[in-house]
């Protein structure tokens, strides 16, 4: 076959994807940025170009500074967490140990747990009159009264963070033992007999080989933390008193709760924006360690 | 491996045990509310294990009266089973050749990345537009139209796990059946599709799971049992005014169940899915 008509073949075989992509992703992005120009609600009315008007009442906010470090702080937080328990996890898994399989194999069951169901478990845990956390608590002899978690803004944001890490850890955990599996056993043995300690073995022989991976694995839950919207929906609705409204929070408040469909979309894009810069540190990451078995 | 002292032993297993706490106890009480009386559950101190288990949520959620919560839990169900396999039936059908080219035809491969990029992009910044249209054409509240929305994250997704599938098989057996005289259709029905059919229904799976689990679209483009997916319906139910927490539970319990036994299943491929960079958040 020739390549130009290999190449005609590619194309017509690629075109009904880029058309769908076209008609619900291209479009829509295009749309968004339109109105972000303008004065559109989301009935539809409005429409009038307005400059940059939005962005300046985006970037003049305070809601937007307080959710943007919000967020920040939530997916810091949490990616942080997941990062250090899920390194420990995957050592441990990494032991010889009777029943390891089933451990990995339940490693899985938080992963597939739909967030909503996580969000909707972790808020009756944390409810302030019947919920386990507080009966634990108290009948441990650790809180005199029982506590409104998520009804208060100082723990609100901390108690989200542990329902968020509790699920994504076992992710990290599985990527990281994936890697500590690639190391090569001879390695490990000729570190022993060379008389290296655990700290030592740790640091110069599992820690190269988990840099790559886990590197793409944080960047890529960092991005999802960012966009972070459905726990926090289902858990506090980005209450108490503002205190953990996430960015998307804040723009489905904007477009949809107050129908400013302009300035929604601003702070939309001003987001895409945040998330973008995150995704091309990822590309320049994969680029860097192409062929390094990611 | 190697030598270890026994405390260090006893250490293993201890931390290996917190683990197993760790990940089961937020999941087993899920389930223990749910067969919970309600008395138990609203007792102090708690009752951490009921008396008598009580299955009457199951039976209420599964209620055929009408208008019975039941009726709801189970229109929300036939709706997610809908939109999910509906767009996950699409998406194959769209990565499918997309993915063929891609990996095959050189000058085509750079377009992939587009379409991968576009799976970075948050929900909110397509939210807007998207509810215009579909107000438009008349399809909010509608489960096709949810479907085709979910084609924004579905197809991205399977037209990249399906190239690396295409990536794994030779060139070359697609050009030994053209020398045996078959057109690169047939060679790709009779040879290449057999092949992958394991990675496309791994693809398949991963794609229905996050369809079940999206939230976001379903919240802002359902209103009613019309469309309503399971996910809107226990948020509904988390935050309304349902006083048994039971209730509540047991609705969490079965819409975890198809991701969970999903997930199970598929241990194996999502493990090695996982070293070769497939991660869902």
């Amino acid at each position: 076959m020739t390549s130009t008509r290999l190449t005609t073949r590619g194309w017509l075989m690629m075109l009904p994807l880029l058309a769908v992509m076209v008609l619900v992703i291209g479009w829509p992005f295009v749309q968004t940025v339109h109105y972000s120009f303008t004065d559109a609600r989301l009935a539809g009315t409005g429409g009038t170009y307005v400059g940059l008007h939005n962005y300046q009442r985006v970037v003049n906010s305070p809601a937007f500074w307080s959710s943007f470090r919000l967020t920040a702080e939530f997916a810091l937080i949490s990616v942080t967490i997941e990062l250090v328990l899920g390194v420990a996890a995957a050592l441990l898994l990494n032991q010889e140990l009777v029943g390891r399989n089933v451990l990995r194999g339940l490693m899985i069951l938080p992963w597939a747990l739909p967030t909503v169901v996580n969000g909707t478990l972790w808020r009756l845990i944390y409810n302030p009159e019947y919920g386990a956390l507080n009966a634990a608590l108290s009948q441990l002899g650790l809180i005199e009264s029982y506590r409104s978690w998520l009804g208060e803004p100082g723990t609100a944001l901390a108690a989200l963070i542990v329902a968020d890490a509790w699920k994504n850890f076992p992710l990290v955990a599985l990527i990281a033992l994936a890697a500590l599996q690639a190391v090569p056993r001879d390695i490990r043995t000729a570190a022993m007999v060379d008389g290296a300690g655990a700290w030592a073995r740790f640091r110069f022989i599992f820690v190269p080989y988990l840099v790559g991976p886990l590197t793409v694995a944080i960047v890529l839950r960092l991005i999802e933390a960012f966009k972070v919207f459905d726990i926090i929906w289902i858990m506090t609705r980005g209450g108490p008193a503002n205190s953990t409204r996430s960015l998307s929070i804040l723009v489905y408040q904007e477009a949809f709760s107050f129908q400013r469909a302009g300035t929604g979309s601003s702070l939309a894009l001003i987001v895409t924006l945040i998330v973008m810069l995150l995704a091309l540190a990822y590309a320049g990451i994969m680029r860097r360690s192409a062929g390094g078995g990611i | 491996m190697d030598r270890r002292s026994p405390a260090f032993t006893v250490f293993v297993y201890a931390m290996a045990l917190l683990l197993a706490l760790v990940i089961l106890a937020p999941m087993a009480w899920l389930f223990i509310m749910s067969i919970s009386p309600a008395a138990d559950l609203s007792a102090r101190p708690l009752r951490w294990w009921p008396e008598e288990p009580d299955f009457s949520r199951y039976r209420a959620l599964f209620s055929l009266a009408q208008n019975s919560i039941g009726a709801g839990f189970i229109s929300a169900l036939w709706n997610s089973l809908r939109v999910a396999g509906m767009a996950t039936i699409a998406a194959i059908a769209l990565a499918v050749p997309a993915a063929w080219a891609s990996s095959r035809v050189p000058r085509v491969g750079w377009s992939l990345g587009l379409v991968v990029a576009s799976y970075m992009l948050p929900p909110v910044a397509l939210s807007v537009p998207l509810y215009m249209g579909l107000a438009h054409f008349g399809m909010l509240n509608n489960v096709f139209g949810l479907a085709i929305v979910y084609l924004t994250i579905l197809a991205p997704f399977t037209t990249w796990l399906l190239r690396s599938g295409f990536d794994l098989i030779p060139k070359e057996i697609e050009a030994a059946a053209a020398i045996d005289g078959a057109r690169l259709d047939q060679a790709l029905r009779i040879v290449v599709l057999p092949l992958m059919a394991p990675v496309i229904a791994t693809a398949a799976l991963f794609a229905f799971l996050l369809a079940w689990d999206e939230f976001f679209y379903a919240l802002l483009f359902t209103s009613n049992e019309q469309a309503k997916t399971i996910t809107v319906a226990l948020a509904d139910l988390a935050g309304g005014r349902v006083s048994d927490y039971g209730l509540i539970a047991a609705a969490g319990v079965v819409a975890a169940l198809p991701p969970v036994l999903i997930g199970l299943v598929m241990q194996r491929a999502l493990i090695s899915g996982l070293t070769a960079g497939g991660v869902k958040g």
